[in-house]
């Protein structure tokens, strides 16, 4: 083996430590615990409702927009607790950039979708403005697409180049941290296969959590999986691992489809 | 076989009423255009009245009428959209607080005109306009009579439940998933609104309050006793000038004329012109919302 790779160490991008999370009265997350290594893909995976949309949220505060919700515990990012009273949430989700379930790009040109976070960051200078779209757009691998006609609206491409779009969108503020609750849910198979090879690149750059129902998924694009049943976060392990012999006999009886 | 039958009677019922309203309007254009077609001219809209108001034309209330519907509408939609914005952005949807500026909202738009127009005449005129005389130590009245500036606040005041209802509406038909995507970028919530939000709502805002102005524009109730005048031969100057109004005028005409029947002509053209305003103000108000449309999909 290549000495040099040894030496990488992974380090953790994000811990979690004894997250508990409540709608109202109802407890959605139960005492979550976890590590989220840098560079690496984790997915998510448990039946519907089991809190993994929910926990993704609190992974750049999304949750505080929903009235009535209490969090408990500590999410560190890079040593840093994001809920810290004196964490400025929006410095937060510059750094902790989010692609939603339903691709949502803006009722705007391409160009514009990509260059709002920039623009709302400041930046109006037109040379800069290009050359972020470019990148961004590239990184997305959707500018070989579109590049010859930024002008486009956002909302007359496909659903997997839309999808691809609010990565691209998202890359442009740089983030270090991209969540994916979903991302390819509603596509057809050919742009799901795209979105997957796409987060596979991604990972050199970023740290990838990725939330899916499709366990294939998980399997193809993640190196680490966590399962999650009722609240409660029931194993995290290598991907691999917790495909081929889990700890848990849950999640085996989950991956086996003896239920949900 | 039976379901058919009852399905058909109410598609015919349904089509029926709709036939009803548009042949109501119709009906009502058509008696009162050929009431006053003789009248109708282009000197009709641009000459004075004459002769104590037995001919010439309505010029001074047409004007009076445009300038009332744009100070009301520059004094009114931004207040309403703001309180819009607010209510359906930033307001926490249980709190007593809220609760009590919907109640107030409601409230307001159930009141009558004429309510509207007693209230201007207290409020603005005897205790703002006489305020203001007080202050600046004028010797004759000026601002403690009616005029123009406070019959456009009232007639704001009118509309204002209006606006607020419908803009909120507006903002209610921007998709969640734009303000999402919008924080989730790192937008502050004041960024989002006016960059995201509002763009997107503002072909809702602006018909919204279209149609809220036309229909103030036709109301005369809240201008009696803070504005309008029974007769001026020139346009306001000032907003402390009085000004003439062609729903005033016509009332004026109808009630007040000494020879009602002399001026039945000129009464049908002020009302036949007065319907027209409203409905350029309507119509635009549907041209601006398809062109916003248009824009936005291609």
């Amino acid at each position: 083996m290549d000495p040099l790779e040894l030496e990488i160490e992974i380090i953790s991008k994000i811990k979690v430590e004894n997250l508990n999370l409540y709608y109202g009265s109802k407890q959605v997350l139960k005492n979550i615990s976890l590590n989220i290594k840098a560079n690496q893909v984790t997915a998510l995976i448990g039946p519907s409702g089991c809190g993994k949309s929910t926990f993704i949220r609190s992974l750049n505060r999304m949750n505080d927009l929903i009235d009535s919700t209490r969090t408990e515990g500590t999410i560190l990012l890079d040593d840093v607790n994001i809920y810290d009273k004196d964490i400025d949430v929006v410095e937060l989700r510059k750094k902790v950039g989010m692609i939603f379930q339903k691709s949502n790009p803006f009722p705007k040109s391409i160009y514009e979708n990509v260059a709002f976070g920039p623009r709302i960051n400041g930046i109006n200078n037109k040379k800069t403005l290009d050359e972020i779209v470019e990148k961004s757009l590239k990184r997305a691998a959707l500018w070989d697409e579109v590049n010859s006609n930024l002008n486009k609206s956002g909302l007359a491409l496909s659903g997997g180049q839309q999808q691809r779009l609010c990565i691209a969108r998202a890359l442009a503020v740089n983030p270090e941290v991209l969540l994916m609750d979903e991302p390819a849910s509603a596509l057809d198979p050919i742009a799901t296969a795209k979105i997957e090879e796409l987060i596979f690149e991604l990972k050199q750059k970023y740290t990838i959590v990725i939330v899916t129902h499709n366990m294939q998924q998980a399997a193809r694009v993640s190196d680490e999986t966590a399962f999650f049943y009722l609240g409660d976060l029931v194993e995290i392990n290598e991907t691999k691992k917790l495909f081929t012999s889990p700890d848990k006999k849950q999640t085996e009886d989950y991956i086996t489809g003896r239920f949900g | 076989m039976k379901n058919r039958i009852i399905g058909s009677f109410v598609i015919f019922l349904s089509a029926f009423s709709a036939f009803i309203i548009v042949a109501i309007i119709l009906l009502m254009f058509y008696i009162i255009y050929s009431g006053g077609s003789n009248l109708l001219s282009l000197s009709f809209l641009l000459d004075s009245p004459k002769d104590g108001m037995t001919s010439g034309g309505i010029f001074p209330a047409i004007v009076g009428t445009s300038l009332l519907v744009i100070i009301m509408t520059i004094a009114g939609v931004p207040v309403g959209t703001i309180t819009a914005i607010y209510l359906h952005e930033y307001a926490s949807q249980k709190s007593i607080f809220t609760r009590m500026i919907r109640f107030a909202v409601n409230t307001l738009a159930g009141i009558p005109a004429i309510v509207f127009g007693l209230f201007g005449f207290g409020f603005f005129i005897q205790f703002v306009g006489v305020g203001i005389d007080k202050n600046l130590g004028v010797e004759t009245v000026r601002w403690a009579q009616p005029n123009i500036l406070w019959a456009s606040l009232t007639m704001a005041l009118l509309t204002l439940p209006v606006v607020i209802v419908s803009v909120e509406e507006a903002l209610r038909n921007v998709p969640k998933e734009y303000r999402a995507a919008s924080l989730a970028l790192g937008a502050t919530k004041f960024t989002t609104i006016i960059k995201v939000v509002v763009p997107n709502a503002i072909s809702g805002i602006f018909t919204g309050s279209i149609l809220a102005v036309g229909r103030g524009a036709g109301e005369v109730a809240p201008i009696l006793f803070t504005g309008a005048a029974y007769f001026l031969p020139q346009i306001p100057q000032s907003l402390s000038d009085q000004f003439m109004h062609v729903g005033y005028h016509l009332y004026i005409m109808t009630t007040q004329s000494a020879d009602v029947e002399a001026t039945k002509q000129i009464q049908f053209a002020s009302a036949f012109v007065l319907l027209l305003l409203t409905f350029i103000l309507n119509f635009s108000a549907i041209l601006l919302r398809q062109r916003m449309q248009k824009k936005l999909v291609s």
